[in-house]
C-alpha cells in the first residue's frame, strides 16, 4: 500500500551527496515504498535543499527495526553532547 | 499475439500535450509501426514516478498492439532524476487528483486525434495510480475501458481526506463511465480484501460492469519484477488478464 506517510521537519546542516557538500534546509521522513530496499515499507529519510531543486536529496532508506536503533542512539549521543557541553 | 512470422518495429519518444488546466506537460509515448489504427491506453505511473518501469510498460503495450501514453504526472514539479522528483512530490503529498485527472483526460484526447489510433482508450494504473485509474474512469468519460491495479486507498476514511485528495474514490462509483477490471493481492493493507469488498459491494449496487481477481500469496505490487514485491506466478496471470480484458473492450 501506498502509505502516503510523511513528516517534514526544517533543519539547519549540510549533507553530502553526488561528491559535494551542499545545505539542506528540511528533512522528509516517510514511512512508504522504499526505491531501493527489497521491503514493502521502509522508513525514509531524506536530505534536501528545494531551493535547490530536487536533486538537492540525500535519500536513506531503513529497516523500522535500525530507524528505531538509530533514534536510540541519536537520543544517546545527544544526551552525551549535552553533558559534555555542560562540563 | 505475437508469431515468429510477424514485422515488428515501433516507435518511442518524448512528447508534449495539454493536461489540466491547458498546461503542456510531457509524457512518453510508444506505439506499433504501421497505419493502425491502433486502440490507446493511457498508463497512470504511481507514486514512484515517471521512470523507467513504467516506460517499460509502455513500451509493452505497444508491443502488443496498442498506442500507448504515460504522461508525467509530475511534470510540474521539477526536473530531476525520476527518483528525486517522486520523492519531492510525495514529501509534497502526491499530485492533486484534479490535475492528475486533468492530465489523464487530457491524455485521451491527444491519443484521439492521432491519425493510426482507433478512438477506443483504456487507462491501466497501479497503486497510486490505480487509485486515479479508477478516479479517471469514474470522473471522465474519456475511456472505454479501466484497469486498476492493487489501487490502495479508493476507500478513505474521513481523516486521510486533504486537499489534495478531498473526496474517497469510492463515493464517485455510480458515475463509473466504463468496465472496471481490478486485480489485488490477498496480503496488501492497502487495499485490504475488505476494502476490496467494499469496493465491489458498492459496483454491484450501482450495477456496474466489473471483473475482480484477488491472488493468493501476493500482496502489493506483484508485478513490480525489480522490487521485493514481485510474486511471478500472478504476475504472469495478471498479465494475461489484463490484455484480454483490453481485447475484449478495446478491439
Amino acid at each position: 500500500m501506498c502509505t502516503m506517510i510523511v513528516e517534514k521537519v526544517s533543519v539547519t546542516g549540510v549533507a553530502k551527496g553526488g561528491g559535494n557538500w551542499f545545505p539542506i534546509a528540511r528533512v522528509n521522513v516517510g514511512y512508504d515504498h522504499p526505491f531501493r530496499l527489497p521491503l514493502e515499507h521502509a522508513v525514509t529519510l531524506d536530505f534536501v535543499n528545494e531551493a535547490q531543486g530536487p536533486g538537492a536529496r540525500v535519500a536513506v532508506e531503513l529497516t523500522p527495526q535500525s530507524a528505531q536503533q538509530l533514534l536510540d542512539t541519536l537520543r544517546d549521543v545527544l544526551e552525551q553532547g549535552a553533558a559534555a557541553e555542560a562540563a | 499475439m505475437f508469431t515468429t512470422d510477424q514485422y515488428q518495429g515501433m516507435l518511442a519518444e518524448t512528447v508534449t500535450y495539454a493536461g489540466a488546466n491547458g498546461d503542456v506537460i510531457d509524457a512518453y509515448l510508444a506505439r506499433p509501426l504501421g497505419p493502425g489504427p491502433f486502440p490507446s491506453v493511457v498508463l497512470i505511473h504511481n507514486v514512484l514516478g515517471w521512470g523507467e518501469y513504467y516506460h517499460e510498460m509502455t513500451r509493452k503495450f505497444a508491443h502488443h498492439g496498442y498506442v500507448a501514453i504515460c504522461p508525467n504526472l509530475f511534470d510540474r514539479d521539477g526536473d530531476g532524476t525520476p527518483e528525486d522528483v517522486a520523492a519531492q512530490v510525495r514529501a509534497d503529498g502526491g499530485p492533486p487528483d484534479d490535475r492528475v485527472i486533468g492530465d489523464v483526460e487530457g491524455a485521451a484526447a491527444f491519443v484521439r486525434s492521432l491519425p493510426y489510433t482507433s478512438g477506443k482508450v483504456g487507462v491501466i494504473g497501479s497503486c497510486s495510480g490505480g487509485r486515479h485509474t479508477f478516479l479517471a474512469a469514474c470522473r471522465t468519460s474519456a475511456f472505454d475501458a479501466a484497469v486498476d491495479l492493487w489501487g490502495g486507498r479508493v476507500v478513505m476514511a474521513p481523516e486521510e481526506l486533504t486537499e489534495r485528495t478531498p473526496v474517497s474514490p469510492i463515493e464517485y462509483t455510480k458515475d463509473l463511465s466504463c468496465p472496471l477490471l481490478g486485480l489485488f493481492g490477498v496480503e496488501d493493507r492497502n487495499p485490504t480484501p475488505e476494502m476490496v469488498a467494499q469496493l465491489e459491494a458498492a459496483l454491484k449496487e450501482h450495477g456496474k460492469q466489473y471483473e475482480f481477481h484477488s491472488y493468493e500469496g501476493a500482496g502489493h505490487g506483484f508485478f513490480y519484477y525489480h522490487m521485493g514485491m514481485y510474486r511471478q506466478e500472478q504476475a504472469v496471470d495478471g498479465w494475461e488478464k489484463v490484455f484480454a480484458f483490453f481485447e475484449q473492450h478495446l478491439s
